[in-house]
């Protein structure tokens, strides 16, 4: 499903003394298939954009079109819609609720597919299962609050892509987690990607994982997209992060400083592609100095 | 994106009356309070309104602010009105105006309902600018400050009033957390706005489990993260915040103590709240 | 002097059948910056809470300042010289003022009122929050919250500062915030500071590092010794920070670079590598 936003706008507590304007004109387009990073300040409205993209926050101004469904229009199907787009919150974890892991990440299932009968149910919950790393006969009987902080986010993530949405949003889906855990993650993504998933959208303040990982991103800032394109086209364009008080990435940290002195690096600044780059300018330099 | 301002109805501005100390304020509703019962006959309830008008106005909040208090129990308003109209059973010095079964309406029923009305309005309003005008933490420090003789009985005014003000500390982030939950369940199809009562009740149960699970876990937390900054219960404990009278609250006394004198005056003179049918209705 | 030493130290939430501190022995100088790192679920969590007494040792003992953590009536004491920083920037906040938070501490120890009026100045002061005193902290952003937690902490002025994952739940400009501030106290006051962390970018700016595993230090030394041991560090589910993956790679290709930890280190070692002729 193409994503396509134009002049977006929205405003908490309208019409109030504690009005806030959140989005105030986003423009964005995220094709089917990309893995899209949302780049930003907290309060940069990038949580209140990405709400927008399952109708948890509805259009008040401008215009979204999400796939086939327009959520400008008033008469929506939302539960279609929210079956089709996956919204994974922040700590996750934080929303189990159901006496048995089955159970909770049955939910979504009970709630977007009256049609399917219980051996069809308990079998999307076991792939889903599968599919974030749990063996599903060891936890399906457990309450989701016995396991661990890792595990129980795993469940909760299977609770949003047991239904097998075509547009997978997940917001600091590996905030808290240790480096292994991050890295896991971000691996169990990119295989939902390659499966079913058709598109992923992550928001996240860490750049290393932008770079790492996305097709394309954008950056919000006050209401507003201010950079969009490859993560390599963003962050040649460091110093203008810079200036928004974001991060950058270790590689374009360091290839900022490296051009201060000089030397000019054609990278996507991935650690991989970074590494190459550099130890390509180095058998140069050395092929040259054997000659 | 709930915050902690769209919690109670304190009404954010600087103002004669938001400037005073909590405890006179609160003292000075309660004596409000009693002006209004004592007031016997629609003048005293008028003297009332003007006092009531002229502190909105030191105030500096909107009178449809303060209106607005009295939309949210107009039903409790109606329904003691009827009520009393229905089933006055004082004497009458004139014609029943209706009688039917149990029911007697007469002219003084009406009077009567009239100035109940009037009463259960105004002394709405009369609290509702006091909570417009401060804010929870100040009604809380102002309640532990004026129940402080009790804890001589081993009321634990200190335990409520840490209690209370924690509450108030941690309702914006659980509301941002219901909000947060709320919209999570929806995202995998939660319904919470259609079906019957219990449909929607049920619906809620995913989202009150997380809400008090997660409750608990703070309060974990938050114990350990007061007893690591040496909380000890009240023993032992000094106080930053002291709350100071100041010459406004003595203008609130002297306004206060003046509507009483008139109220009461009103009354001696003007006599009780049926002189007006006198005045109205030809004998 | 030493601020914080654990001899042998066990702690089981289980009444025994497993031990998420599993015989530590640890000593913490005066005035240092320690990283304890580990992945969740190592014991890092129960270790940070087993020197200011919010738990005590099943086995062994921990000792803040020479005092017996399992004597209840140092409790107290050990506290003021301890403070503690936790994780959830929302969870530690008694008040909806910023200045009353922070007059908490100093109230519970019954400082008399008009010091109390200072040490909320210079905490306030210390972290850079003098602008939101009358604040209410629901409105702030969560490094700012962290750093009202932060002063709240030093209003008790204690000596040794323990931060339990404190920048786990905020932004990269948040866990710079505190991470300055954290800097600054250590080294303009000499404030002895735990990190407890698995950002391995904020280890890198401590004196030493341990890592924790399964309950037991397994790591000791400075953080460019520990990293120094990559593939050690890999089995204990820990990964090396950007940089100093980067200069793996570049030395596998044969690059000879010197060892870097950061991005200017990195910088300054492909520079060297690539100029020298």
């Amino acid at each position: 499903m193409r994503i396509v936003a134009k002049g977006l706008t929205y405003t908490y507590n309208p019409k109030s003394p504690f009005a806030s304007q959140a989005l105030k004109g986003v423009d964005l387009t995220i094709e089917e298939g990309e893995f899209f990073g949302i780049i930003g300040h907290t309060g940069s409205g990038k949580s209140t954009f990405v709400q927008h993209l399952n109708a948890l926050i509805r259009v008040t101004g401008g215009s979204l079109q999400v796939g086939e469904y327009d959520l400008a229009a008033k008469k929506c199907r939302l539960t279609e819609l929210r079956s089709k787009v996956g919204m994974v919150f922040q700590y996750p974890e934080y929303q189990l609720f159901a006496e048995t892991v089955e159970k909770d990440v049955a939910f979504g299932l009970k709630n977007f597919r009256k049609d399917l009968d219980e051996a069809d149910r308990s079998a999307a919950v076991r792939a889903a299962l599968e599919t974030v790393g749990l063996d599903y006969e060891e936890v399906c009987d457990k309450s989701p609050f016995e396991l661990s902080g890792g595990q129980k986010r795993r469940v909760a993530i299977a609770g949003v892509i047991v239904t097998r949405p075509e547009v997978l949003i997940l917001d600091e889906p590996a905030a808290g987690l240790d480096p292994l855990g991050k890295a896991e993650l971000m691996q169990l993504l990119h295989s939902i990607h390659g499966d079913w998933c058709k598109t992923v959208i992550i928001v996240s303040h860490d750049m290393d994982e932008i770079a790492e990982n996305c097709t394309r991103a954008a950056v919000f800032s006050e209401g507003k997209v201010v950079l969009e394109g490859t993560p390599a086209e963003i962050f040649r364009r460091a110093h203008e992060l810079i200036l928004l008080g974001l991060d950058i990435p270790v590689t374009a940290k360091c290839a900022l400083m490296l051009k201060e002195r000089g030397i000019c690096l054609d990278t996507d600044f991935t650690c991989g592609d970074f590494a190459d780059k550099v130890l390509a300018l180095w058998r140069a330099k050395e092929g040259g100095n054997a000659q | 994106m709930l915050n902690d301002v769209t919690f109670g109805q304190y009404y954010p501005t600087r103002s004669f009356v938001h400037n005073m100390d909590p405890r006179a304020k609160l003292i000075l509703v309660i004596a409000y309070i009693v002006a209004i019962f004592l007031a016997d006959n629609f003048f005293g309830l008028a003297a009332v309104i003007l006092f009531l008008l002229v502190t909105v106005a030191f105030a500096r909040v909107p009178l449809g602010r303060v209106l607005r208090s009295v939309k949210m129990i107009l039903f409790l308003v109606i329904f003691t009105a009827v009520l009393n109209l229905l089933f006055y059973g004082g004497e009458s010095a004139y014609e029943p105006l209706v009688q039917w079964w149990i029911i007697t309406i007469t002219y003084e029923s009406i009077v009567n309902m009239l100035f109940l009305a009037l009463r259960l309005t105004l002394l709405i309003l009369g609290t509702s600018v006091l909570t417009l005008t401060t804010t929870p933490v100040a009604l809380t420090d102002g309640l532990e400050s004026l129940l402080k003789p009790l804890k001589y009985i081993k009321f634990p005014v200190h335990e409520l009033a840490l209690i209370m003000s924690i509450a108030l500390r941690f309702i914006p982030t659980l509301m941002d957390e219901t909000n947060r939950i709320v919209a999570a369940q929806k995202a995998r199809g939660a319904d919470f706005d259609t079906g019957g009562i219990v449909k929607r009740a049920k619906a809620m149960v995913p989202v009150l489990i997380p809400l008090l699970v997660s409750a608990f876990r703070r309060a974990e937390e938050l114990g350990d993260a007061m007893d690591a900054r040496c909380y000890s219960g009240a023993k032992g404990r000094t106080k930053y915040k002291k709350l100071r009278f100041t010459w406004r609250d003595l203008v609130g006394v002297l306004a206060v103590a003046a509507l009483i004198t008139g109220v009461v005056l009103l009354n001696v003179y003007l006599g009780g709240k049926f002189e007006i049918l006198s005045w109205i209705i030809p004998q | 002097m030493e601020a914080v030493r654990f001899e042998n130290v066990k702690y089981s939430y289980d009444g025994g059948e497993s031990y998420a501190v599993n015989g530590v022995s640890l000593s913490v100088r005066e005035g240092e910056f320690l990283a304890v790192l580990g992945r969740n679920g190592s014991g890092k969590s129960t270790l940070a809470k087993l020197v200011n007494a919010l738990l005590v040792p099943a086995e062994g003992r921990v000792f803040v300042e020479g005092m017996d953590t399992t004597d209840e009536k140092l409790t107290f004491e050990i506290r003021k010289r301890a403070g503690m920083v936790f994780q959830n920037p929302d969870n530690q906040t008694v008040a909806s003022v910023v200045e009353d938070d922070v007059a908490f501490g100093p109230e519970n120890i019954g400082v008399p009122r008009d010091e109390i009026g200072r040490r909320i100045d210079f905490a306030l002061n210390a972290v850079g929050m003098q602008a939101f005193r009358d604040a209410a902290p629901s409105r702030l952003s969560g490094g700012q919250k962290q750093r009202i937690a932060i002063a709240g902490v030093l209003a008790v002025r204690p000596d040794i500062m323990i931060l339990d994952e404190s920048t786990a739940m905020l932004d990269p400009k948040g866990r710079r915030e505190v991470m300055e501030v954290v800097k600054k106290l250590n080294k303009e006051q000499g404030m002895t500071v735990i990190l407890i962390t698995h950002f391995m970018d904020e280890a890198l700016q401590a004196e030493r590092a341990v890592v924790m595993h399964r309950g037991e230090v397994v790591m000791n030394g400075t953080p460019e010794e520990i990293f120094a041991r990559s593939e050690e560090l890999e089995t204990f589910g820990l990964t090396l920070p950007r940089a100093a993956l980067v200069c793996k790679r570049l030395r596998a290709g044969g690059m000879p670079v010197a060892e870097a930890f950061t991005a200017e280190e990195l910088a300054e070692a492909i520079c060297a590598s690539l100029q020298r002729d």
